[in-house]
């Protein structure tokens, strides 16, 4: 099935407001966004972020080019299609009764997710994957009741390689003419 | 030595080669206004409200090609700044926007007169600053005005805390700016410049279309050449206008909505687009889809945001237009289009667009061009927004590079008043008229006691109409005639000027035209002539809303014989 979702990754300034400008950007712009995932980078001072946007209803290369334009975005890389690992996690609450107990248990086995948490109605899963796995999970789920969701958004991230964006000399440059004097 | 956060501000803008800051003060900003005096280098023009301060900047800015400055107190008085922002944001103008905030205790508190104004103005600068430590200011200040004047130009503000005026450190002003997330781009890539240069060599019916750009990047010599080389047609956009001179065989007016018919219909015919330093705005394209059916697109711009953003481009070269042109100059073969510039005569033959009918009564158009022949074309035209605006793009002919300065992007009333002051006082050897309507003048009209006050002899001229002109246009032909809220009553602007102690004439016929504008500027000093020009006179041609670029209204051949007018209370 051929997907319009583009992953974006961006190495940002880890700076007050840089979140605020992006989503606003997002907002002023009509930009429709999946997921949006932030966290620190190797680099320190810089924060790497992943961001899902529905190709569909959004000129995707207008999202790189204006969150380019941001001052404090280092730089954006649409690595959609690349050989690249994607993961989201998310947390579970599914009621559970004694009847019901040993057959999630099962489930949550086969995707390889884990059981954090057990009360007397309920259990919760943690579960790591692609968003296809997590939603496969959730399907069948759902015929036990799910009580609550939390998703983190997908983070992203190119397979082998010298690394995305790459890093040169320590700091990562863009294109053109250096400061001025 | 240490120095105050307001002694370092100083130093900075004086780094900076700040000459003029138009501002306001207040509470927040008063250790700043106590310092400002020790700084003769600074003027300080004290305006009448804080959009005026950011107008002013913008229009220094744009007359001068130097960073404008504004600065205002806290709260109301950056909220005031927001419109002139937003203005020198949309026309890429050089600004940088100092703004007070509460003490950093009260920062969060909803002190009195706390505004999150880096909040507000996100979206319209270029960056924005809260300096939140006096040790950071200097740094600030220096990518600020880096910011502001580089790349694709805009403003920038910085919100300083009223303690952080009066905090003390080491002054140091940096060399140099460390932005490793801003490099703009200047050379053009080489083979998207060689696949240009292709194009143009094959084309038949190339067009230029030159916008702000070309100004901001001072490529006139270079886009001079390139029409001349290859004989390419120049059409520009509202902001590009004296780019190229009008009086040149090969300039064919400006195209959009209220531009020439036979820039419209070039623009429609042309099989090559040779967009420089423009945006593909909608008022320029009229309805996209339609937007040069037959041409292909070559788009050079130094924001890779704006290529594709609105229109299919089929070679795009990001980098500066002066420096691009250059590279470009050098590949194009010499050509001519003979032909194609005659087709284009003939267009301008049978649909002349600028043509003033006879009229008896006064008629904006008749004016605006009086004021031409009277300056002899030497003058800085300064409009708002309206019918006004697109009268002296029409009518008045601009050969001089960056001779009219108008509230393009934003289309702001009450810009032209305190955007004349501004470009006069950067450029006090020129001859500035305002051309403003009676609705966007009195948006501003308390700059008046400003100009005085600083003695700036900007010449005004007041096409009043008794309506919003432009607003009225659209009632007229899209809403049935219904005139909902546009008819004005205005105050009698002769007497505004006596009250502001300025001289000011009042014209209705057109014989006492040319007198009263030779009387103004024989003055010296500021001016009012109150133009009270046909009422119900429309703008052409038009391409209705929606339309595609080539479905032109013209001028109905229609006589206006009396002078309707309502009466004043």
């Amino acid at each position: 099935m051929a997907t319009t979702k583009h992953t974006l990754v961006a190495l940002v300034e880890d700076k007050p407001g840089v979140l605020n400008r992006m989503a606003s950007l997002f907002r002023r712009r009509g930009f429709n966004i999946e997921s949006i995932a932030v966290g620190h980078s190797e680099l320190p001072h810089l924060s790497r972020m992943t961001i899902v946007v529905d190709g569909a209803g959004t000129m995707v290369e207008q999202v790189r080019k204006q969150l380019d334009k941001i001052v404090d975005v280092i730089k954006v890389s649409d690595i959609t299609g690349d050989n690249i690992i994607t993961r989201e996690l998310a947390l579970i609450k599914v009621k559970a009764t004694s009847a019901t107990r040993s057959e999630i248990i099962e489930i949550v086995d086969v995707f390889r997710a884990n059981i954090v948490d057990v009360a007397a109605d309920s259990v919760t899963i943690e579960v790591t994957g692609d968003g296809e796995k997590l939603n496969s999970l959730l399907r069948l789920l759902r015929g036990f009741g799910i009580k609550e969701i939390s998703r983190t958004g997908q983070i992203a991230m190119a397979r082998g390689g010298p690394g995305s964006p790459s890093v040169k000399g320590g700091f990562p440059r863009k294109q053109g003419r250096g400061e001025e004097g | 030595m240490k120095m105050t956060g307001a002694q370092i501000l100083c130093e900075s803008l004086v780094k900076e080669g700040v000459e003029v800051i138009f501002g306001y003060p207040g509470g927040a900003v008063l250790p700043l206004y106590d310092t400002i005096p020790h700084y003769p280098q600074l003027r300080h023009i004290l305006v009448r409200h804080e959009q005026g301060a950011a107008h002013a900047a913008d229009g220094y800015a744009r007359a001068t090609g130097k960073v404008g400055v504004c600065l205002a107190t806290s709260g109301p008085g950056a909220t005031n700044l927001v419109t002139g922002i937003a203005n020198a944001y949309l026309d890429s103008s050089p600004m940088v926007a100092i703004t007070g905030q509460v003490a950093r205790p009260f920062i969060g508190k909803d002190a009195f007169q706390e505004i999150d104004i880096t909040g507000i103005t996100l979206p319209i600068t270029k960056n924005n600053y809260l300096a939140l430590d006096v040790a950071s200011l200097a740094g600030i200040v220096k990518e600020a005005f880096y910011l502001a004047r580089s790349g694709r130009p805009g403003p920038v503000l910085i919100d300083i805390p009223r303690d952080v005026f009066v905090d003390q450190a080491e002054f140091h002003y940096p060399a140099r700016v460390d932005l490793p997330g801003y490099k703009p781009t200047f050379e053009g890539h080489p083979a998207q410049i060689k696949k240009a240069a292709k194009l143009i060599d094959e084309a038949e019916r190339p067009l230029i279309i030159a916008g702000r750009g070309v100004v901001i990047s001072e490529g006139y010599a270079e886009l001079k050449q390139l029409a001349e080389k290859a004989q390419i047609p120049v059409i520009t956009t509202l902001l590009g206008i004296g780019c190229f001179p009008e009086s040149h065989v090969l300039s064919f007016g400006m195209l959009g909505m209220h531009g020439m018919a036979y820039a419209n219909m070039a623009v429609n015919d042309a099989d090559l687009i040779i967009a420089i330093g423009m945006r593909f705005d909608d008022r320029a394209t009229a309805k996209v889809s339609a937007f040069a059916p037959h041409a292909k697109i070559i788009h050079i711009d130094i924001d890779p945001a704006e290529i594709g953003k609105n229109v299919r481009v089929d070679v795009p070269i990001v980098g500066d237009v002066k420096v691009v042109l250059k590279a470009l100059n050098k590949l194009v073969t010499s050509a001519e289009h003979v032909d194609w510039v005659k087709c284009l005569d003939s267009w301008r033959q049978e649909h002349p667009s600028t043509e003033i009918r006879d009229s008896q009564g006064l008629l904006p158009q008749f004016v605006i061009r009086q004021i031409y022949e009277v300056t002899k074309g030497e003058a800085i035209i300064v409009t708002g927004v309206g019918q006004n605006q697109m009268w002296a793009a029409q009518h008045y002919w601009y050969n001089k590079p960056n001779s009219l300065i108008s509230a393009g992007g934003l289309g702001t009333m009450g810009f032209e008043l305190p955007a004349a002051m501004g470009v006069k006082v950067g450029r006090p050897d020129d001859i500035v008229w305002c051309v403003a309507g009676d609705g966007g003048f009195q948006m501003t009209i308390q700059e008046l006691a400003t100009i005085v006050q600083e003695k700036v002899a900007v010449k005004i001229a007041i096409l009043n109409n008794g309506y919003l002109g432009m607003v009225r246009q659209w009632q007229e032909l899209f809403y049935g005639k219904r005139y909902v809220a546009t008819p004005l009553t205005c105050p009698d602007f002769v007497k505004i000027g006596e009250a502001y102690y300025l001289p000011a004439l009042r014209v209705t016929r057109k014989e006492e035209v040319v007198p009263a504008i030779e009387q103004a500027m024989e003055h010296n000093g500021p001016f009012i002539i109150d133009f009270m020009v046909e009422p119900e006179e429309n703008v052409y041609p038009m391409v209705p809303p929606g339309a595609a670029i080539a479905e032109i209204l013209e001028a109905p051949k229609k006589e206006v014989t009396a002078w309707p007018r309502r009466s004043t209370p």
